[in-house]
């Protein structure tokens, strides 16, 4: 009964919660400490409190600038650059998960309020800057219709969308602006409940295989195990028959997936389990190995058993695998993508992370993009703040709130915010000379690079989307 | 030779206070039940039954509450104080119970059991403060 005994519980301001301790800052890195088990009569909750940009900007590096390159879009989720510079996005809300305690529906829209009131898209935009200023004069629908639209990937002349019931693929050439029919299915997705909807996808480095993740259907099981199934896992997926495999597993919400450049390697960025403490469980970025199993539910952040779990399953503890680098507790990351030399020497390896921000925390964290630098393909050093000003503590608002992040290989990060549904796109203010550095088209994922991607089979960047309202549970 | 109204034990418990009070121990101990299945049988559905079942039952606490209230103010007997109070712990108890059953899964244990048995006996002995010496007035 210990846990329940710092009982400050103020019923009435349902903000607060009671967690005895100040939540101390984030722990990055592969060694992250853990904190305690903290779980008062109420989550902690601070939800965002959304207010519109005026005339603020998001703050980014020195020597970069950022710009808003679409506005009024119907929640931009993930985008994708196209060979050609082309931009699509990917908008909509999904999740039909019902509410099943009490607790759902007091929770349900007190969530609901950090996030955007307006409808879902439901459609691809294209976005075009056709003179390469950086300015996107066309802003078109490129497909609608689909169902809560998020990865994206391109293999060839094939595009291919994850709703968040079913794959699907549009011819595509380069240069078009509207999809020259209705989408074809793949194949369908788990979408039971859908309490976390969206589905992650990117291609293979070789354009083989598409990669598919599909989040928890709970929280920690408060469904019960049988609407597991097929849950929490990433697919590997044959494009052409449509045939799929589990891939790895126990990846709670495996929000974004991207393929290393240099190794050709699978990472993902997963949002981890709420109403543990404000420092448990660490979001994680790591490298997805085949048939690894990665936890959820039983552990986490290695074999660290969930006590929430019953029957608990020893064999399923001690075979968790540790994830390679802990984003911080709470964060929700929801993007990821690696970055380009033409991004400047400070930024030129490593992933770019996208995190919406927390509501399960008292003190919020997250509301920003970071650079997790790289070495040889691994993680090395500390997170850097790349785009931050999503949300002023001070004044308690939010402006917007950061889910996919693609990098364009031209030199631009896009951030999607689902927010004030705006893409951002932030670049260097004068362009960095590459000449000599040369990593372009090491893995021929770049979609825009100078490899002509119809020959070279290449696997485009994808998006993720947030959770239902951000773990709609989380 | 007069007829005087016997105040003392004119006091009858209203119906609809009475309904109330009596109806909030069979929602109270369903909760009870359901939360000692889903410890032995771990199926989240019994958690689900407990967490309605303890709203159904502070629904009717809550009015009994006011009820409560109402008598204390209009009689301010000791028997209507012992009643109130009675109520106002169970309601109490009972709301940190709905608070408890609102963490995931597994989490409500071992509080769950433990805290439904006491708002139920709670309950119990609420309603019968509602009804204990409480009778139909008459004349001597």
């Amino acid at each position: 009964m210990s846990r329940l005994l710092p009982v400050p519980a103020v019923a009435a301001a349902l903000l607060l919660a009671a967690c005895g301790s100040e939540p101390a800052p984030p722990e990055y890195g592969a060694n992250p400490t853990l904190g305690e088990y903290e779980r008062g009569l109420l989550p902690s909750m601070v939800i965002a409190n959304p207010a519109e940009w005026g005339d603020r900007q998001p703050v980014v590096p020195e020597g970069f600038e950022v710009s808003a390159i679409a506005t009024d879009l119907g929640i931009p989720r993930q985008t994708l650059v196209l060979p050609n510079g082309d931009i699509l996005v990917a908008e909509g809300r999904g999740g039909n998960a019902p509410s099943l305690k009490p607790k759902d529906i007091v929770a349900g829209p007190i969530k609901a309020a950090g996030t955007t009131q307006v409808a879902s898209g439901n459609r691809l935009t294209l976005l075009r800057d056709a003179d390469g200023d950086g300015n996107y004069e066309l802003q078109t629908v490129f497909a609608e219709d689909l169902n809560a639209p998020y990865g994206l990937a391109l293999i060839n002349d094939r595009l291919y969308v994850a709703n968040q019931d079913e794959l699907v693929s549009f011819d595509y050439t380069v240069g078009q602006t509207r999809a020259s029919g209705p989408s074809e299915p793949v194949t369908a997705l788990p979408s039971e409940i859908n309490h976390h909807w969206t589905k992650a996808m990117t291609a293979s480095a070789d354009g083989r295989y598409l990669y598919v993740g599909i989040g928890s259907n709970s929280n920690i099981t408060e469904r019960g195990m049988t609407a597991e199934k097929d849950r929490a896992v990433v697919w590997q997926i044959d494009p052409l028959t449509g045939m799929h495999r589990e891939y790895a597993s126990g990846l709670r919400n495996p929000t974004a997936l991207a393929i290393e450049p240099g190794t050709g390697q699978l990472w993902a960025v997963v949002n981890e389990r709420d109403e543990l403490g404000p420092n448990l469980v660490p979001d994680y970025l790591t490298s997805v190995q085949e048939g690894g199993f990665y936890g959820w539910p039983y552990a986490y952040w290695g074999p660290n058993p969930d006590p929430r779990v019953m029957p608990q399953d020893e064999d399923k503890v001690a075979a968790t695998i540790t994830p390679d680098y802990s984003l911080g507790s709470h964060v929700a990351s929801l993007g990821v993508d690696f970055s380009v030399t033409a991004l400047g020497p400070d930024f030129a390896e490593g992933a770019f992370v996208g995190m919406h921000g927390s509501w399960n925390r008292s003190v919020p964290v997250g509301y920003k993009v970071v650079f997790v630098p790289f070495s040889n393909g691994r993680p090395a050093g500390d997170p850097v703040d790349f785009v931050t000003g999503f949300r002023d503590e001070e004044r308690n608002e939010t402006y917007g709130r950061p889910v996919g992040v693609t990098v364009d290989p031209r030199g631009a990060v896009i951030v999607a915010d689902d927010l004030s549904n705006t893409i951002w796109r932030v670049a260097p203010s004068e362009p960095f000379n590459v000449a000599e550095a040369g990593r372009a088209g090491s893995a021929g994922m770049e979609p825009g690079e100078a490899v002509d991607a119809a020959a070279e089979p290449a696997a485009s960047e994808d998006a993720e989307a947030p959770e239902g309202a951000t773990d709609a549970s989380e | 030779m007069g007829v005087i109204e016997d105040r003392r034990h004119y006091v009858a418990v209203h119906p609809f206070h009475a309904f109330l009070a009596a109806g909030m121990v069979p929602p109270f101990l369903g909760a009870l039940l359901t939360d000692w299945t889903y410890a032995n049988a771990y199926h989240i559905q019994w958690s689900n039954f407990s967490s309605w079942l303890i709203v159904g039952a502070m629904v009717l606490c809550g009015i009994t509450l006011v009820f409560s209230i109402v008598d204390l103010v209009r009689r301010r007997a000791g028997r209507a104080m012992l009643h109130f109070l009675a109520v106002l712990a169970t309601f109490i108890l009972g709301f940190i119970n709905a608070l408890v059953h609102g963490q995931d899964a597994w989490a409500i244990m071992p509080e769950a059991p433990v805290l439904s048995l006491l708002v139920f006996l709670l309950a119990c002995f609420a309603a019968w403060t509602a009804f204990a010496g409480r009778r139909p007035g008459g004349v001597r």
